[in-house]
C-alpha cells in the first residue's frame, strides 16, 4: 500500500505536482495515467525518495523511503531503462543492487532466468536494445521480490512481443497479490492492464476511479445523422422526445436511440439521411478530453464550458473526440483477467 | 464489454509475502555493493593501471638517470626520486575518483543506486572508503615497489625508517586523500568533465600562475601558490624539513593540509547530497 497525502512539487513558480492525495491498493494494477509533462515522473521520483517534495508526505506501508534499510525487498522501481552504467555486465550492475539489500546472490541469476536475459547475462548493457534494457530494468525491480512494483511507462519502445510480455507480467505479478502501480500516457494500454486508475494533468487529480467504471462512465455511445432536410429532421426527432446535439458540419448526435429506431422514423417522415452511423466514444479521446480540459480550464477560465450544455462527466468536447467506429479496438477490453 | 476488475480490494493489508528472508542491511552490504561496482568498470583498470604504469616507468627512468650521474645526492637519501612519478601518477587518481561518483550521475544509474538505497550518506560514505583503500594499497605496493629499486640504483645516503614511511605510506595516503578530494568534487559538480577539469585546475593552476606573477606586490601571494601548490606538497611530503624556504609544510604536514580539505569537499559532498533531488 502507497499514501500519498497533499503531495506538492514546485520547480521556482512552477509547479509540477499540485497536491496529489490518492492511495495504491495491493492486489490489483493500478494504472497512473497523464499527458507527458501532467508529473507522473516526478511523483514517481518523490515516491521512490529521490526527489524531495515542497511539501505533502509519502508513504509505503506506512513508512517514509528513508526509512527503508532494504528497500528493494518492499518495493522494486523501474524508472527508466538506461538507469544502469552501461560499462558494467548486467549481472554485475544486479549483484550491486542485490549486495547492498543483502539480497542472496543467487537471486541475480533467478531475476535474469525470468526476465530472459541470462543468455548475456555478462554482456555490457550498453550494448543492449531497448527492450533488452527494459527488461534488465525490470530485473532490476523484482530483484528483492518485492510487494510493491513500480513501473514508469514500461511499454515505451518496445516491440508488440515486449509490450505483450509486460502486460502478462503486471497480470501475474498482480495476481500474486502484489501491489502494481504503473504510468503510462497511453489510455489504451492501461485498459489493457490496470484495474484502477489514477488520471492526473498538471500534476492535479483529476480522476481516481475503477477501470470499470471509468469505462462505464466514458465510452457512451450514440447515433450520428446526416441529412440534407436537417431543419425538418431535427424538429421530428425533437417531436419523437430525442435530445439532439448538434455537432457541426450538418451533422446531428442522438443519446440514447438505435440506428433501426432512427431509420425507422426518418423512413416514415420520408427524409433523406446520408449518414446513419452508430458511434462509440474512445477512452483514448475521453482521457485526452479530461486532460486537456484541464490545461485549456487554465488558459481561457470559464470559456471551456460555455455553449452546449456538455453531457455529464468532465469536460466533454461538443464534436470531437468520436470514434467512428465501434469496433472491438479503442481500448475495449475483452480481456477479462 | 468484461469489466477488468478482477478483485475490488483484497482482504489482506499486505498481499504478497516474499520467501527471500528480510535481513537488516547495513554499511557493510554498502561496502561489498561499492566494491563489486568498482571493480567491474574498466574505468577503474585503465586508470589505475595507467598510474601504475607512470609510477613504474618515471621512477625507474628518473632512478636510471641518477644513478648514470652519479653522487651529488649524498646528503640525501634517493627516496624523494618517488615524486616525478607521482606527479603524473596523480592525474589518473583524480580521474578514477571523479569518476567512482559522476559516472553514477552520467548514466543515470544514481537513481538506482538511491532507491535501492535511500541513505545517501551510506552510499557516499561506503564509496568514500571502497575507494580510499583501493587506491591506498595499489600506491602502497607500487611506491614500496619503486622506493626500493630506486635506492639499491643510485649511489646516495642510506633512507632513514622515517623517510622510508614518507615515502610509501605518506605517498599512498597522498594519492588516496587527493583522489577522494576528487570524489567530493565529483559529487558536487556532478559531470565528469567538469569535475576532472576543476580538479586538473586545482593540481596545476595556482603554479602556473605563480609563474607569472613578477609584480613584486605579488610576492607574498606568489610565494604562497608556490609553496602551498599540490605539486610542491607532494615535494615537501619527502622532506622532513621545508623544502623551500624557512616556512611552509613538510612530511606529515602535507598529508594533515591535504586531509583538512578533503574533509571539508566530502563535508560539503555529504550536505549537497542529501539535500539535493537527484
Amino acid at each position: 500500500m502507497i499514501e500519498l497525502e497533499g503531495l506538492t512539487k514546485r520547480y521556482g513558480t512552477k509547479t509540477a505536482v499540485d497536491h496529489l492525495s490518492f492511495q495504491v491498493r495491493p492486489g490489483m494494477i493500478t494504472g497512473f495515467l497523464g499527458p507527458n509533462g501532467a508529473g507522473k515522473s516526478t511523483t514517481m521520483r518523490m515516491m521512490l525518495d529521490l526527489d524531495n517534495p515542497t511539501s505533502g508526505t509519502v508513504r509505503i506501508d506506512g513508512r517514509h523511503y528513508r526509512e527503508l534499510d532494504e528497500p528493494l525487498k518492499y518495493i522494486g522501481a523501474l524508472l527508466d531503462a538506461k538507469a544502469m552504467h552501461g560499462g558494467r555486465s548486467a549481472y554485475n550492475n544486479l549483484l550491486c543492487l542485490a549486495q547492498s539489500n543483502r539480497i542472496p546472490e543467487r537471486r541475480v541469476g533467478e531475476v535474469l532466468d525470468l526476465v530472459g536475459l541470462t543468455a548475456v547475462a555478462r554482456k555490457r548493457s550498453k550494448g543492449f536494445s531497448l527492450g533488452m534494457g527494459q527488461r534488465l530494468g525490470i530485473a532490476s525491480a523484482l530483484l528483492g521480490d518485492p510487494e510493491i512494483l513500480m513501473f514508469d511507462e514500461p511499454v515505451n519502445g518496445l516491440d508488440p512481443e515486449g509490450i505483450h510480455w509486460i502486460r502478462n507480467l503486471m497480470k501475474s505479478l498482480a495476481a500474486e497479490g502484489r501491489t502494481i502501480f504503473v504510468s503510462s500516457h497511453l489510455m489504451s494500454e492501461m485498459a489493457l492492464t490496470a484495474d484502477h486508475l489514477i488520471v492526473i494533468g498538471q500534476g492535479k487529480l483529476l480522476a481516481d476511479t475503477s477501470m470499470a467504471d471509468f469505462i462505464l462512465q466514458n465510452s457512451r455511445s450514440f447515433v450520428r445523422l446526416r441529412s440534407p432536410q436537417q431543419e425538418r429532421l431535427r424538429d421530428v426527432l425533437h417531436g419523437a422526445g430525442f435530445t439532439v446535439v448538434e455537432a457541426g458540419n450538418g451533422t446531428l448526435e442522438i443519446d440514447g436511440a438505435s440506428t433501426e429506431k432512427l431509420g425507422e422514423l426518418a423512413a416514415a417522415h420520408q427524409l433523406t439521411l446520408h449518414e446513419l452511423s452508430p458511434q462509440r466514444a474512445s477512452l483514448e479521446e475521453a482521457f485526452m478530453q479530461m486532460t486537456a480540459g484541464a490545461v485549456e480550464y487554465h488558459a481561457h477560465g470559464t470559456d471551456v464550458h460555455g455553449g452546449e450544455p456538455a453531457a455529464s462527466g468532465p469536460a466533454w468536447g461538443a464534436n470531437s473526440g468520436w470514434d467512428p467506429a465501434p469496433g472491438p479496438e479503442a481500448g475495449q477490453s475483452g480481456e477479462g483477467v | 464489454m468484461t469489466a477488468p476488475t478482477p478483485t475490488p480490494t483484497p482482504a489482506p493489508p499486505y498481499g504478497y509475502v516474499s520467501p527471500i528472508p528480510v535481513r537488516r542491511a547495513h554499511l557493510g552490504d554498502a561496502l561489498a555493493s561499492e566494491w563489486t561496482k568498482i571493480r567491474s568498470v574498466r574505468s577503474t583498470v585503465w586508470t589505475l593501471g595507467t598510474m601504475v604504469l607512470l609510477m613504474l616507468v618515471i621512477g625507474l627512468g628518473v632512478g636510471a638517470v641518477a644513478a648514470s650521474e652519479g653522487g651529488g645526492m649524498s646528503e640525501d637519501s634517493a627516496l624523494p626520486l618517488g615524486f616525478f612519478g607521482m606527479l603524473p601518477a596523480s592525474i589518473c587518481v583524480i580521474t578514477l575518483g571523479v569518476l567512482t561518483i559522476s559516472s553514477e550521475y552520467g548514466t543515470g544509474m544514481i537513481r538506482t543506486t538511491l532507491t535501492a538505497c535511500p541513505s545517501r550518506s551510506r552510499v557516499l560514505t561506503a564509496k568514500a572508503i571502497v575507494f580510499f583503500l583501493l587506491v591506498f594499497t595499489v600506491t602502497l605496493v607500487v611506491a614500496f615497489g619503486v622506493a626500493t629499486a630506486q635506492v639499491a640504483m643510485v649511489d646516495a645516503a642510506e633512507p632513514t625508517g622515517a623517510e622510508w614511511a614518507r615515502a610509501t605510506v605518506g605517498a599512498a595516503g597522498f594519492m588516496a586523500l587527493l583522489g577522494l578530494l576528487s570524489m567530493a568534487v565529483g559529487a558536487l559538480v556532478r559531470h565528469s568533465a567538469g569535475a576532472i577539469t576543476v580538479m586538473i585546475g586545482v593540481l596545476l593552476l595556482p603554479l602556473v600562475a605563480a609563474l607569472f606573477m613578477f609584480s613584486p606586490a605579488l610576492k607574498g601571494l606568489q610565494e604562497a601558490l608556490f609553496t602551498y601548490s599540490v605539486p610542491s606538497q607532494l615535494i615537501s611530503l619527502y622532506s622532513a624539513r621545508p623544502p623551500f624556504g624557512d616556512s611552509g609544510p613538510a612530511g606529515w604536514e602535507t598529508l594533515l593540509i591535504l586531509a583538512g580539505a578533503t574533509a571539508v569537499g566530502l563535508g560539503g559532498a555529504f550536505a549537497l547530497l542529501n539535500k539535493r533531488d537527484v
